[in-house]
């Protein structure tokens, strides 16, 4: 057993003390990657060990691919539901942005770290429409966060997952992880999980489980796998440009199709039933006017960004 | 006399204990009480009450899916005027709805016990405001209960039923969302007999005239009174010694929260939150130096002691807006000066959080309703429900949400006011239709206004989880039930333009929607197509997008489904776009709007 989270390793704090707080493991991730399951397995772990437990969780959203996460708070007594920020004694992040974001709600001094470095990448990250935006993830690396944090482990579970045949039990191999974190026997934990996943799927979650502890055993306290030390996607090298849309009156005949196709609902028909670009700030650059308009009567430019005026209209 | 309790936690003996989440405690104590009707519409964090309910026997308990809140107090109403015990749920803006029933019903009180569970959402995690039921109750002379964990919310919600008989009113048991979804330890217990009574003809009680309601309103003085010595006793009241000079008094959540940070003070805790235990209070607050009110939201607690004349802080440390929190608690008792400030911290690790909005599901149809209505270019008075997720990036189609079925009367507004620039559009939900959409229908008919109303139906209450409705033909058991046709409400109320489409056929959904906004009147479309994951996940072979002729228009990442995201690849300065197999479902939508025939089936060789 590499630690237990019951014990601080600076000593600084007696037995009593101890006993009296909690302990508290904040599970995280993505709305439909079973944060709420991983949590139960936890809580009725620590309600068969006797303990008094809280689990507490925000539904609503769950569905809906927004994050979610869930306190599991275990201990002779639990007030709050909640854990307050910075007394998280392991945090488990299922996604890696989501571990990222409650990091600071880890203790310092005692706390945990485990991550999936799964990345799963929201609409909301790809929305920005400029030349050359970069993608909306975060950019930090295992590496980066390992060094910063006092235990840590950075996997990659859902890989690992895949090569035992079943992808959905990366979060088992986590669970597996976890337990080495944690102070309950492993029968225990084998118990529980047998009576959490379908009956179908009981040996293949039992050998995610063990892979997860021999993970641990293999990687000792921090260093990510090679293979998860991702950096951050290229950004695009050339300058970004300035995108400028020409269009030549004489030719528009008035059918319609560029102002019907622009992604972004720049065009209209002015009153003379010409095509005008009307939301010179939204557009995009994308050339999907000048590609369908039967007449030829669209040109788009890609302009650099610094372009003076008369350059453009040149 | 009020009991003072200290704290002796019993020790479990041979007893049943569960883990179980508010909102089950609160349906096992309405269970064991003996509850015969029970009735509510489904809103997030209420929703689990009535299907945990729905797990019992039907032929002890009958548990249904009302249309709308109102209607599910009215059945309880019913219910407890036939002499049974009747239960409702609902969250805290349910009870607006249900407010002109529960405002008369005070007055005539409970034969059979009548008990209304209201979930309040401090913190606005999945509503649209926050507001405070206690003042509801107060309004309405309702005592209010307020449990603090699981364990309270089966006792209290049990305890309230008899509370309804003994002193002929309604009783509200209110929750929040951290209770309502906080899982712990319970002790069950049995389901006992309720009293079964006759109806009993009585008109100046039951028949809220002029004359009877002035009567009965003298009467409520006086069961506030008698409520009042009630709730300074156990278990509505307890008194935890500790320091003298600092009392906290509190209530709900905030009591764990007290207990979390200050474990020494003084406590008063209430177990109701209206009418309150004057005697008590006053008692409470001479024996301590300095007195704390720490409440979620309202200060309900802290205007009656200062009525009373009693110093007290309360609101001046803690936050009026939001859910508390054990930091929030701490961070006013800092304030105050009763607590230490916490040692500096060590400088923060700075990461950006990412933004993660909820989004629409992978092939929801209300993806292409939504794309379709922003390439129209039209004003859209939107409504509640998943559909609402429409209002952000990148779909951003929706300019105005109210409340549940104001879409469809903000867009008469808008027509009436004269200056409209767009032609405007009503998008409503088939629940949230059912539930408040129709009034507003006949009126917009009635009055002969020129409006588009597009009806999502997707055959479920899909932001809720997934629950049965009229328009599903099924109810809350998975009961097959009549099911009701919109194209027929429709026109039985006059309108003369309706169409049913479907939004994966996105060209005829288009053309659909640009015949309808043309028409001069009201124009109502359905957009017929069931949700992709309730009641049945959908599931279907994902498409691929061949990238060496993607032009990286962004036509199909307007849609905002998630399964679509950015490659690695860039072209002129924008990004590819991939499918992620595991989440599309091959809805086909994408392939549509792709103006390269980039998007296609994966190929089978
Ligand atoms: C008065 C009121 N009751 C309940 C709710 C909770 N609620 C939010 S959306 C919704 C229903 C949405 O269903 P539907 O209109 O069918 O849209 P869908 O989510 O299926 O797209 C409910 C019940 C609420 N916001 N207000
Ligand atoms: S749950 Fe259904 S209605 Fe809601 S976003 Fe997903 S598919 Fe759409
Ligand atoms: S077909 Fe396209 S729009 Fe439909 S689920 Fe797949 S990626 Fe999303």
């Amino acid at each position: 057993m590499a630690e237990t989270t019951l014990n601080d390793d600076a000593g600084a704090e007696n037995a009593e003390a101890t006993a009296a707080r909690p302990t508290n493991v904040l599970i995280v991730g993505v709305g439909g990657q079973g944060v709420i399951m991983v949590s139960k397995v936890m809580a009725t772990l620590a309600q068969r060990a006797g303990f008094e437990v809280k689990q507490s969780e925000v539904h609503g959203m769950a569905k809906r691919g927004g994050g979610v996460f869930s306190h599991v708070r275990f201990g002779h007594k639990v007030f709050s539901p909640t854990i307050p920020r910075g007394e998280v004694d392991v945090l488990l992040a299922l996604e890696w942005a989501e571990g990222l974001r409650w990091l600071n709600h880890l203790n310092r001094s005692r706390g945990t770290f485990i991550a999936d470095v799964k990345r799963i990448v929201p609409p909301f990250a790809c929305r920005n429409r400029a030349d050359g935006a970069p993608l909306g993830y975060s950019r930090e690396t295992p590496k980066d966060v390992l060094s910063r944090v006092r235990t840590g482990y950075a996997l990659n579970a859902s890989g690992m997952a895949e090569r035992l045949g079943n992808p959905r039990v990366a979060n088992t191999i986590l669970l597996g992880v976890l337990s080495t974190a944690l102070d309950f026997p492993e029968e225990e934990w084998l118990a529980v999980i047998e009576q959490f996943v379908p009956p179908k799927t009981v040996e293949v979650n039992l050998r995610a489980f063990g892979e997860g502890r021999d993970w641990v055993a293999r990687h000792g306290e921090v260093g990510p796998d090679e293979e998860v030390d991702f950096s951050p996607p290229a950004g695009l090298e050339t300058p970004p440009r300035r995108p400028r849309v020409f269009i030549e009156r004489a030719w528009c005949k008035s059918c319609d199709i560029c102002v019907k196709m622009c992604p972004e609902r720049c065009l209209e028909l002015d009153e003379a039933h010409i095509a005008r670009m009307r939301a010179p700030e939204r557009c995009t650059g994308c050339r999907l006017c000048e590609y369908l308009c039967p007449d030829f009567a669209i040109r788009v430019l890609r302009l650099p960004q610094d372009a003076s005026e008369e350059e453009a209209s040149a | 006399m009020h009991k003072v309790q200290t704290q002796a936690p019993e020790t479990p003996g041979r007893d049943d204990i569960r883990p179980l989440m508010g909102n089950e405690a609160i349906a096992r104590g309405a269970w064991e009480a003996g509850v015969k009707v029970a009735s509510a519409y489904p809103g997030t964090p209420s929703t689990e009450i009535l299907e945990s309910l729905a797990r019992y026997p039907a032929e002890e308990i009958s548990v249904e899916w009302a249309v709308n809140e109102k209607v599910a107090l009215d059945i309880a109403i019913g219910a407890s005027f036939a002499g049974v015990r009747a239960f409702c749920a609902m969250k805290h803006v349910g009870l607006n709805v249900a407010a002109d029933a529960l405002m008369s019903q005070t007055y005539i009180g409970a034969h059979g016990g009548l008990v209304i569970t209201v979930c309040d959402d401090p913190g606005i995690h999945s509503s649209q405001n926050e507001q405070d039921t206690r003042l509801f109750a107060r309004l309405a002379m309702v005592p209010c209960l307020e449990p603090s964990d699981a364990q309270e919310a089966l006792e209290f919600t049990r305890l309230a039923f008899e509370l309804s008989e003994e002193f002929d009113t309604p009783v509200i048991v209110r929750s929040t969302t951290r209770l309502s979804h906080t899982r712990s330890a319970v002790r069950v217990g049995e389901r006992g007999s309720a009293p079964r009574k006759a109806f009993v003809h009585d008109p100046a009680k039951s028949v809220m005239i002029p004359s009877h309601a002035r009567a009965r309103h003298g009467r409520l003085l006086e069961r506030e009174a008698r409520l009042r010595e009630r709730f300074a006793q156990a278990p509505f009241a307890r008194i935890e010694r500790g320091r003298k000079d600092i009392g906290v008094i509190t209530t709900s959540v905030a009591y764990t929260y007290v207990k979390e940070v200050l474990p020494e003070a003084s406590v008063l805790k209430l177990g109701a939150s209206w009418p309150l235990p004057e005697a008590l209070l006053k008692e409470f607050a001479e024996s301590v130096e300095r007195l704390f009110v720490v409440e979620e939201l309202e200060p309900v607690i802290e205007d009656e002691l200062r009525k009373l004349g009693l110093r007290v802080e309360g609101k001046v440390w803690f936050p009026r807006t939001g859910e508390l929190s054990p930091e929030v608690v701490r961070d006013g008792l800092v304030a105050a000066g009763v607590l230490e400030p916490p040692p500096a911290e060590e400088e923060a690790l700075e990461i950006e959080p990412l933004v993660r909005p909820p989004v629409l599901c992978a092939g929801c149809p209300h993806m292409s309703t939504y794309n379709a209505l922003r390439y129209l270019d039209v004003r859209v008075a939107g409504d509640i429900g998943c559909y609402t997720l429409a209002a952000i990036e990148p779909l951003r189609a929706i300019d105005t949400c109210v409340s549940m079925g104001s879409s469809i009367a903000n867009a008469i507004g808008m027509a009436r006011a004269g200056t409209a620039e767009k032609p405007i559009v009503a998008t409503i939900g088939d629940s949230t239709f059912l539930h408040a959409g129709i009034p507003p229908l006949i009126d917009a008919v009635y009055n002969d206004v020129n409006i588009t109303v597009i009806i999502l139906d997707n055959s479920i209450t899909a932001m809720t989880g997934g629950q049965h409705h009229p328009g599903t033909g099924h109810g809350i058991r998975g009961n097959k039930t009549h099911k009701v046709e919109y194209e027929d409400i429709c026109r039985a109320v006059g309108v003369k333009w309706v169409r049913t489409v479907d939004p994966y056929e996105y060209g005829t959904l288009l053309k659909t929607l640009r015949e309808a906004v043309e028409y001069k009147g009201v124009a109502v479309v359905i957009a017929d197509r069931p949700c992709v994951i309730d009641p049945v996940k959908i599931t279907g072979e994902p498409l691929r997008i061949d990238s060496a002729s993607c032009i990286a228009c962004q036509a199909c990442m307007n849609l905002g489904c998630p399964a679509l995201t950015w490659s690695d690849e860039w072209h002129e300065g924008h990004h590819k776009v991939k499918i992620e197999p595991s989440l599309c479902i091959g809805c086909t939508v994408c392939a549509q709007v792709c103006p390269t025939a980039s998007i296609q089936p994966e190929r089978t060789e």
